[in-house]
């Protein structure tokens, strides 16, 4: 590894933990399109901001395209309050249009502006190490890595001041206002971090993967936990595994170093959506299986409660009355079986004590309406799940 | 591509090949995207359309990657693939985590893009001289438009026409009371899944001309301006789709016009146009007519307000018609000259030097409308 390597991996690394700290709040509060129409509209600030400092790092420009950020969310919220359209229609209306002004600008000024749309879509990270910072003269590394860290530094400040408000006002708004946290300030305080991210991200990894970075690694932490705190730095460890994961990827490739970030991140989600323990979805699958299993198991004892007959007790008519497929009927028969709930003399069903009593407890139940008393009521009388 | 004047284009549009097909082409994009964009606003589904077309990027790599040609068909064969995959990722998403669906919208797009952007500049880092020019697809160019281009948007549009006639009256049921239409035995799954793979087909047909990052736009932007000036589902449709090819038409106009332009941009930005127009314009929703009536119920308002105090005045009186001075009114928030000019123009009031006297209407009037307030606040 050479130092340029390093510090390519080390401001990816900080966009990452940049990213993820606004993402995880946007995520919770369900505002996560807003950060893709921010990280697009800001390109005509970026562009005019260009033309009025001429320097991409400027702190000014960067000023200037965050507040551009800004002034989409009010001009989404003042749209979506006029009752024209809905919310999400407001916010597709306004993007696409200031983006395209933003990328006419830069076409029509294509002599004068560094800046082509490859690099607005994707960023120029393999390049960040060469613009240097130069303070009296001496080399203090790249300007990209200064810029991030001291947008990093301000988030961190401002997520450990406010941490308090910001956790009270994304899960009970309510609640927030009436303990005197202003929501307006909360709401615009978030849109401007993630405004000024956005722009401090754009140079490195571009206009559209700053939203990947900002709602992946949130959504991914999402699934895993429902703590805040552990949230949050699920987030920011996932984003910093695919920033580095991702450059070596890009690196072995040879292809843009923010796409396979983006494709990393993109794994690690698929890897959690599938796998999670509790939320993923073969998980849920899993459930969803088992539940429709005991409710078969529970109709099927309701059944055997209210018949003494033989004939209705009798093991195929299962199959015939109750019109399960042979392997429905063989799948409930045998965790009946094994949870002591029946027993089978000679083809016929009879309920065993312990079966009796669970269906009396099941009735009272379902006449109750109680259905999160069955769910423990299973914890009793189980000894294996469905 | 040279230089022209706008005025230039359109004497052109009938008599050069090239022109004309893209003319078309874009003009059937328009309504066709126009059309189908009506069902997505309505639907509440506006940001799909933007997911699915960055979703549609990937695809296009990997056709090009299989195929190795640049036939137009292959690819946006493959970006309909990957258009589809996504949006019923996103489906899968919203329905088994508890990821909202702004998550699921911004996840998809933006980790599909992420993907779709590793594999072209992997691409463009191959020996393959075929590869440039793939890039047309993240912004559109509607230059790149051939005959046969134009013949499969106009085929696809005539089946999307053809399904709309045929299942008109399911999609509307669906999309005003989805839980209605179940009960009345539709199959809403299927009815939302045709919808669905529809509005995929013309995002996916609209990335050659307006590409990858904006295609969302020309799906919304018709059918939110169409929405303003109707409240009919099937003018609102036949309105976005006269809106949109418009927006094609004259956003190919600018972009030929001009050097080093792509399509896409100019046509979202001529469609944001018409959206501004009619948000401001529209005669029963425009923010300036909105804004009118407005001024013009306040000033009723106070009117009323100044007839029911003379009234008050008036009633103490055994002649309703005893005059008063005007200098009584003065402190009286609701008056001022206008109003009272416009009370005796109503032949409600007369005046006489600085005094005024209530006619017969007006005490009725007055009267009834206090009657009138009471019924309602009742």
């Amino acid at each position: 590894m050479n130092s340029a390597q390093i510090e390519i991996q080390l401001i990816a690394s900080l966009v990452a933990i940049a990213c993820a700290i606004p993402g995880t709040f946007l995520v919770l509060r369900k505002m996560a399109m807003i950060s893709d129409a921010i990280s697009h509209s800001i390109l005509p600030g970026i562009v005019i901001g260009f033309f009025i400092t001429q320097d991409l790092n400027s702190p000014l420009l960067i000023l200037f395209a965050a507040f551009t950020g800004i002034i989409t969310v009010v001009l989404v919220e003042y749209i979506q309050k006029t009752g024209l359209v809905k919310e999400d229609t407001a916010i597709g209306l306004v993007f696409p249009a200031l983006f395209s002004i933003g990328v006419i600008l830069i076409a029509k000024n294509a002599n004068d502006v560094h800046l082509d749309v490859d690099a607005v879509l994707l960023g120029e990270l393999a390049f960040a190490p060469f613009d240097r910072l130069l303070i009296l003269g001496t080399d203090v590394g790249p300007k990209a890595l200064w810029i991030i860290g001291v947008i990093l530094l301000i988030t961190i400040t401002l997520l450990i001041a406010f941490f308090k408000e910001l956790k009270v006002s994304t899960f009970d708004a309510g609640l927030a206002a009436s303990l005197g946290f202003s929501p307006a300030i909360i709401h615009y305080g978030l849109m401007s971090v993630a405004s000024v991210t956005t722009v401090g991200a754009f140079d490195a990894v571009g206009a559209i993967l700053v939203v990947a970075l900002m709602i992946a690694p949130a959504a991914t932490a999402y699934l895993l936990t429902t703590d805040l705190k552990k949230m949050l730095s699920l987030a920011i460890s996932f984003g910093v595994l695919s920033a580095i994961s991702g450059y070596w990827f890009a690196h072995w490739l040879d292809a843009s170093i923010a796409g396979s970030i983006t494709t990393m991140l993109g794994l690690l989600f698929l890897l959690v959506y599938l796998f999670a323990p509790s939320k993923g979805v073969i998980a849920v699958m899993y459930r969803e299986k088992q539940k429709r299993t005991e409710v078969s198991l529970l109709t099927f004892l309701l059944h055997l409660k209210n018949h003494n007959e033989l004939e209705e007790r009798h093991v195929n008519h299962l199959r015939e009355h109750i019109n399960w497929q042979k392997v429905r009927a063989k799948t409930v028969l045998e965790l009946a079986l094994k949870n002591n709930m029946i027993v089978v003399n000679e083809s016929i069903v009879s309920l065993t004590q312990k079966g009796n009593t669970f269906t009396s407890k099941a009735i009272d139940y379902i006449i109750t309406n109680e259905d999160a008393q069955i769910e423990d009521m299973k914890d009793d009388f189980f000894l294996f799940r469905g | 591509m040279t230089k022209m004047d706008i005025t230039e284009y359109f004497q052109l549009v009938f008599t050069d090949y090239t022109l004309r097909t893209i003319t078309l082409g874009t003009a059937i994009l328009g309504a066709v995207t126009g059309m189908l964009g009506s069902f997505a606003v309505l639907r509440k589904q506006s940001l799909l359309g933007d997911a699915i077309s960055h979703a549609a990027l990937p695809g296009i790599a990997i056709a090009f990657l299989i195929t190795g040609a640049k036939d137009t068909n292959t690819l946006l064969l493959g970006a309909l693939v990957s258009g589809l995959i996504g949006t019923f990722w996103i489906r899968g998403i919203v329905k088994k985590t508890h990821l909202k669906s702004d998550t699921a919208l911004g996840l998809i797009l933006s980790l599909f893009f992420g993907f779709g952007m590793l594999l072209l500049t992997f691409i463009q880092k191959q020996p393959n001289a075929n590869q440039a020019g793939l890039d047309k697809y993240l912004f559109g160019q509607a230059a790149t438009l051939v005959e046969s281009d134009v013949w499969l948007m106009a085929i696809v549009t005539g089946l999307c026409l053809l399904v709309l006639l045929l299942f008109w009256k399911e999609f509307k049921l669906l999309l005003f009371d989805a839980d209605y239409t179940k009960t009345l035995g539709f199959n809403t799954k299927f009815i939302d899944i045709l919808i669905t793979s529809f509005i995929v087909l013309a995002i996916v047909l609209g990335l050659q001309t307006v590409g990858v990052v904006l295609m969302s736009a020309m799906l919304l932007a018709p059918a939110a301006a169409a929405r303003q000036w109707t409240n009919s589902l099937a003018t609102m449709v036949f309105l976005a789709a006269i809106f949109g090819a418009f927006s094609g038409v004259f956003g190919t106009a600018i972009s030929a016009s001009q050097t080093n332009l792509s399509t896409g941009p100019v046509i979202v930005l001529v469609a944001s146009v018409f959206v501004f127009f009619s948000f401001v314009f529209s005669p029963s929703r425009g923010l300036l007519f909105k804004q009118i009536r407005l001024i013009r119920n306040r000033r009723d308002l106070e009117l009323h307000k100044t007839l029911a105090f003379m009234h008050n005045i008036a009633e103490t009186h055994d002649d309703i018609s005893h005059p008063h001075a005007i200098k009584l009114l003065n402190n009286f928030q609701g008056y001022t000259r206008k109003t009272l000019q416009k009370l005796v123009e109503k032949d409600y009031v007369e005046l006489q030097a600085n005094m005024w006297s209530l006619t017969k209407t007006g005490f009725e009037t007055a009267a009834n409308l206090y009657t009138k307030q009471t019924t309602e606040d009742e």
